[in-house]
This record gives C-alpha cells, sequence and structure tokens, in this order.
C-alpha cells in the first residue's frame, strides 16, 4: 500500500516568554491509505500538537510532512486552507457544528468553501448524512438531535468533500458507551473505502477498535503496534 | 465562494441577531437621514435666495442719490437729490454696459377707490421699469411710451393693493384717486412677493413718470429724489457698468479726486452672490455636521462586529478547520458590515427624504431632494461600511485555527 503520510523528523517548539518549550522532538511516521491509527498519550506528550499539524492547522518548526506525496510543510495558511478542504475532514469531541443552522447546511459547508454549486452540494449534503443514518433528520438542528446524531452529522460534514484522511480528536469523549460504539462502527467501515483515519484518543477501549496503535510521551513516539482490531460493527448490529 | 453565496451567509448572520443588527444599522440609518434632510433643506435655502433675487430682476444696478449734511448732521442716502434727468439721459445714451434705466419717484399716498382706502406706495416711472424688474401685467395693459408722452392719468396696481382697493372685484377701468386726482386703472401686475428683506413688492402703484411730476409731486423739478434701476447688458458686466457710471456720474457732478461720490450705486449681483455663498455655507455646515453622525455610525458598525468577530471565534476556527481560506473569512465579514451600512443608507435615503417632505408639507420649508446626494450618501454609507469593517474582518481572518477552536 502507498503512503498517505509521510513524516520525517518533525518538532514543534512554542515560545512561551522566553522560553522554548518543545512540543515535539523529532516524530517520523508513515501512515498508509486506508488505515487506521489510534494516537495514545497523556495529556502535555504531544498528541494534540501531531494532530494538528497532520491536520494542517499548524506547521512544524523543522521536519518534512509529505501528505499524498507532496510537502506541505512549509505551506501558506491559504494552502493549507485549501488542502484541509479538499484532503481532510475533522471531527472533534465536541462535535464543532455551526449551531442554529441545519445538518444539511452544516454538512454543505466544506463544499460551499470548495466552490461547488448549490444543487449538487445539497445533494451531496443529503448523501452524506442518509450514509450517517440521518437521512431523516436533514432539516434539524444541532439542538434537535442527540449527542451521538450530532457526531454524525460531524462526521457526514468530514466525509462530504471525499477526503482521504480523517482526523478524529476524541470523537467518542462526549458520547456514552453505546453512541461511542456507533461512531466507532462508522469510523472503522471508512478504511474499506480507502480512506485513513488518524484518532486521538486517551482511552484504551476506544483505540482497541485501530488497527495501529501509537503512544507518544514527552513528545516522541515510545511504542507503535500492530493489533488485530475490535469489531464494533456485530456490536452495534 | 460565489460572492451571492457570501452576502447570503452574511444576511443569515445579521438575521441571526435581529435586533442587534437593527441597532447598529441605526447609526447609519440616522447619519444618511441627516445629511439626506440638511441638504434638502440647504438647497431649499439656495433655492429661496436664488428665487428672491430673480424677483428683483437679474443683472440691476441701484443709482441714488447722494447724502446731504446740515449743521454736522449727514443725512443718509438720498436725503439729498443730486442726481438729474439729466443725468440719466447720459446714462442712457453714453455708458456702453448699460441697456435701460428707468427713474422711480415714489410718494406715499392713500389711494381711493369708490368704496375702499388704502395707504401704499405710488411710484412714478417709465416703461422700461416694467422691462427691468421683468414684470407684466397679469390682467389690462401696461404702461406705454404714449401714456407718459400724454401725462395720462393712468395707474398700474401691485396685486396686494388691487386686493384692498377693490376686493374680489374687477379693478381694470374703474377709477383710483391719488392725492384727489382720479386715475383709471389700465391693468394690475403680475405676483412678484418679497423683496430680501420682507418688504411686498406687491403693495404698489405705477403711474406714468410725466404724470407724476406734473400732478403728485410738481416741486421737484429737473431732480431726481429716487433711485435709477439700471439694467446691464449681461451679468459679467455689472462690475464693468457700475465705474462706468461712477466715472460719468462724477464728471458730470464735477466731483475733484479727493471728494466723496455725491450718490451710490448698488450691486444687486454682488449681495445676490454674497447670499448665495451663505447659502453654500449654510448648505456645507448642515451637510459637515450630517457626515459625521455618518461617520460615529461607522465607529457603531466596527465596535459590534469586533464584538461579534469574538462570540463567533469558535465558529471561524470551525469554518477555517473545514476550509475557509483567510481571505475567504474577511470577505464574510466584511460582507456583514458592507451589508448593515448599505441596508442603512438606503434606510437612511428613506427616512431622510420622508423628513424634508414632512418639513415642506408641514412647516411650508423650501426643499430641494437632490438624486446625486442620495447616490452618493448611499456610495459612502457602504464606505463606511468597507471602511471600519476592514479592522474587525481583519481581525477575524488573521485567527489561528487551533486557538479559535479552543475558544469557548
Amino acid at each position: 500500500m502507498p503512503a498517505l503520510l509521510e513524516l520525517q523528523g518533525i518538532t514543534k517548539v512554542y515560545r512561551m516568554g522566553d522560553v522554548d518549550v518543545p512540543a515535539l522532538k523529532g516524530v517520523s511516521l508513515t501512515v498508509e491509505k486506508g488505515d487506521f491509527v489510534a494516537i495514545m498519550g497523556a495529556s502535555g506528550s504531544g498528541k494534540s500538537t501531531l494532530m494538528n499539524i497532520i491536520g494542517c492547522l499548524d506547521r512544524p518548526s523543522a521536519g518534512r510532512y509529505l501528505l499524498d506525496g507532496r510537502d506541505v510543510s512549509n505551506l501558506s495558511r491559504a494552502e493549507l486552507a485549501r488542502t484541509r478542504n479538499t484532503l481532510l475532514g475533522f471531527v472533534f469531541q465536541s462535535f464543532n457544528l455551526l449551531a442554529r443552522t441545519s445538518a444539511t447546511e452544516n454538512v454543505e459547508l466544506p463544499l460551499v468553501y470548495a466552490g461547488v454549486a448549490s444543487a449538487e452540494r445539497r445533494t451531496r449534503a443529503e448523501e452524506a448524512l442518509t450514509k450517517v443514518g440521518l437521512g431523516t433528520r436533514l432539516d434539524h438542528h444541532p439542538a434537535q438531535l442527540s449527542g451521538g446524531q450530532q457526531q454524525r452529522v460531524a462526521i457526514a460534514r468530514a466525509l462530504v468533500n471525499r477526503p482521504q484522511l480523517l482526523l478524529a480528536d476524541e470523537p467518542t469523549g462526549a458520547l456514552d458507551s453505546a453512541t461511542s460504539l456507533e461512531v466507532m462502527a462508522l469510523l472503522q467501515g471508512l478504511g474499506d473505502q480507502g480512506i485513513t483515519v488518524v484518532m486521538v484518543t486517551h482511552e484504551p477501549d476506544i483505540a482497541a477498535y485501530a488497527q495501529r496503535v501509537l503512544v507518544m510521551k514527552d513528545g516522541l513516539v515510545t511504542s507503535d503496534t500492530r493489533q488485530r482490531p475490535k469489531r464494533a460493527g456485530a456490536e452495534a448490529a | 465562494m460565489s460572492p451571492l453565496q457570501i452576502i447570503r451567509v452574511a444576511v443569515r448572520a445579521l438575521l441571526r441577531n435581529t435586533l442587534r443588527s437593527f441597532l447598529t444599522a441605526l447609526g447609519i440609518i440616522i447619519g444618511v437621514a441627516a445629511v439626506i434632510a440638511m441638504v434638502a433643506i440647504g438647497e431649499g435655502a439656495k433655492r429661496e435666495v436664488e428665487e428672491t433675487f430673480a424677483a428683483m430682476g437679474t443683472n440691476l444696478l441701484i443709482v441714488m442719490s447722494g447724502s446731504n449734511t446740515s449743521g454736522g448732521a449727514r443725512g443718509g442716502f438720498g436725503s439729498q437729490p443730486t442726481l438729474t434727468f439729466d443725468d440719466l439721459k447720459a446714462m442712457q445714451q453714453e455708458v456702453s454696459s448699460v441697456s435701460l434705466a428707468a427713474p422711480v419717484l415714489r410718494l406715499n399716498a392713500q389711494l381711493q377707490s369708490e368704496d375702499q382706502n388704502w395707504m401704499t406706495t405710488v411710484q412714478g416711472t417709465t416703461p422700461d421699469y416694467l422691462q427691468i424688474r421683468r414684470w407684466k401685467a397679469s390682467s389690462g395693459a401696461v404702461l406705454t411710451p404714449s401714456d407718459n408722452d400724454s401725462r395720462a392719468k393712468v395707474v398700474l396696481l401691485g396685486q396686494t393693493a388691487a386686493e384692498k382697493l377693490f376686493g374680489g372685484g374687477d379693478p381694470l377701468g374703474q377709477l383710483v384717486r391719488i392725492k384727489g386726482v382720479p386715475f383709471q386703472v389700465i391693468g394690475v401686475l403680475e405676483k412678484k412677493g418679497q423683496s430680501p428683506n420682507g418688504q411686498d413688492y406687491d403693495d404698489v402703484a405705477l403711474v406714468p413718470l410725466s404724470t407724476f411730476r406734473e400732478r403728485l409731486q410738481p416741486s421737484l423739478g429737473n431732480f431726481i429724489p429716487g433711485v435709477i434701476f439700471v439694467s446691464v447688458r449681461s451679468s459679467g458686466e455689472t462690475g464693468k457698468a457700475q465705474r462706468q457710471l461712477t466715472d460719468l456720474l462724477r464728471d458730470r457732478h464735477r466731483l475733484g479726486a479727493r471728494a466723496e461720490d455725491d450718490f451710490s450705486i448698488r450691486n444687486l449681483q454682488e449681495t445676490a452672490n454674497a447670499q448665495q455663498q451663505g447659502a453654500d455655507t449654510l448648505s456645507a455646515l448642515l451637510a459637515s455636521i450630517a457626515a459625521v453622525s455618518l461617520l460615529v455610525g461607522g465607529i457603531g458598525i466596527m465596535n459590534i462586529m469586533l464584538v461579534s468577530v469574538t462570540e463567533r471565534t469558535r465558529e471561524i476556527g470551525i469554518r477555517m478547520a473545514i476550509g475557509a481560506t483567510p481571505l475567504q473569512i474577511m470577505a464574510q465579514f466584511l460582507a456583514e458590515s458592507l451589508a448593515l451600512a448599505l441596508v442603512g443608507g438606503l434606510v437612511g435615503v428613506a427616512l431622510g427624504t420622508g423628513i424634508a417632505q414632512l418639513l415642506s408639507d408641514k412647516m411650508g420649508w423650501t426643499v430641494v431632494m437632490r438624486a446625486d446626494i442620495a447616490l452618493v450618501a448611499t456610495l459612502f454609507s457602504g464606505l463606511v461600511g468597507v471602511g471600519f469593517g476592514l479592522y474587525p474582518a481583519q481581525k477575524a481572518a488573521r485567527m489561528d485555527p487551533i486557538t479559535a477552536l479552543r475558544f469557548e
């Protein structure tokens, strides 16, 4: 399988006043297309920083980051935005949907910035929502949806522009175990469609659904194991 | 992202907080309404001045006799008759820039019709006077040279005098007694309105100059105690005519180089220009005060947009994570402030027009609506929206998506 992500000696240093605080101390990592990777670690281990760099929300202080064969370590803010729009999808712990905006319109948002015409936007947004099982709640606002449903809207939004990579930051952190399972089943299904998933979590139960688990400590990857993932689909069904 | 899409998103964001959007736009609404109403009033004042001077006659010089000095007390202009009918003839014939000159002799007298009487100003003058003042009869005839030659006992009444003497009745052909002498009414003059200092032009009775001198004020001899109205060939020549007349009269009156003029010449064009300038200044002053309030409206927009950007930090973070470029974020917030200002501007134009109309209808003020000012005010309010929206929009566009996403 070709590599989708290739990180070479990535470091990130934050300046806090006069002190340089290293968050990443040289991470090298390759992730193949279709893989499902969980990144674990205590808070302050650098997992969020790594996630931000992989997600093109932040630039590394040093090192090279190839995304889908292209060096993205030194792109401008606008180019990073376009990269996020076309190659990446985000799922957050707190869903981050726009309030007072219908599910369909939330899902349409990435397509708006991609310049997709209105009619096609609507069709694709409705398709994406149907795929995550919300075909009957297209016009509901986030406040009218349960947590699990909101996270599924967020997943639909992350997938609507057909990204290569889905980044999930504690996607089940705000959900109960039953709905967590539904979300994990959705994420596991993505590998079959060739979409790579990178997920940050601190819960071993959740990491168990991934195919590969990275553990971080003090800005370095300290363990990298492949495992036979627990299947969420069967239990959810 | 198409412009239409940007506007749609902006309008939705504004409608989400209708009251706040309205209050923010109110600053612009009031500013633009003030500009529109003030300019309408200023322009109205200008037009009133113009009309007043147009009523007096254009390209007009007024020549008056000088002052007398007796026992150290100096009288005003006209207190000592120095102008003669020979002077008048010279003015008419020797000054190239003068097209017409007409003397006006005045006398206050009690006029008597069959059943009314009325104190008014009787003026003895020539047919040229009516031409200089561009004054026509609304009914009947005007004075003719032959009336003057034959010393006809005929009178032309101003609107006010005619009304006071004859009420609603037809004055034509009726007799009016002036100092006991019967005059026949040959015509009524059309309405002229008021002079700049509020004197009623229409409270007047005109008789032929020759009749006036023979019947009403026989003691004058060759002197003209009243004024001479002079019409200049073109408005650009009033200054020249004034100089030429001064030279002529000083020469004729044999005044030495050091002697003061024993006459005075008033240049109404200059007075008109001065008044016009006064009205222009008023207009500019009103408009600039109004423009300041528009600026204050702009500051209001900036203030609210800054609050809005801070409040929506998380939304900005989400949009950025999803792929909005800094430029797209900036366009969105600029569109919001522009929409606020433009809608405010349009409502302001409507409101200002309404206020001006109300002042005109209820208070009788002269107002002049100018479409170009409405257009400029609307465009300017749009400019204010963009200008004051720029900083908040930049602030939004420069946000770091990670920090913005974490914002609670």
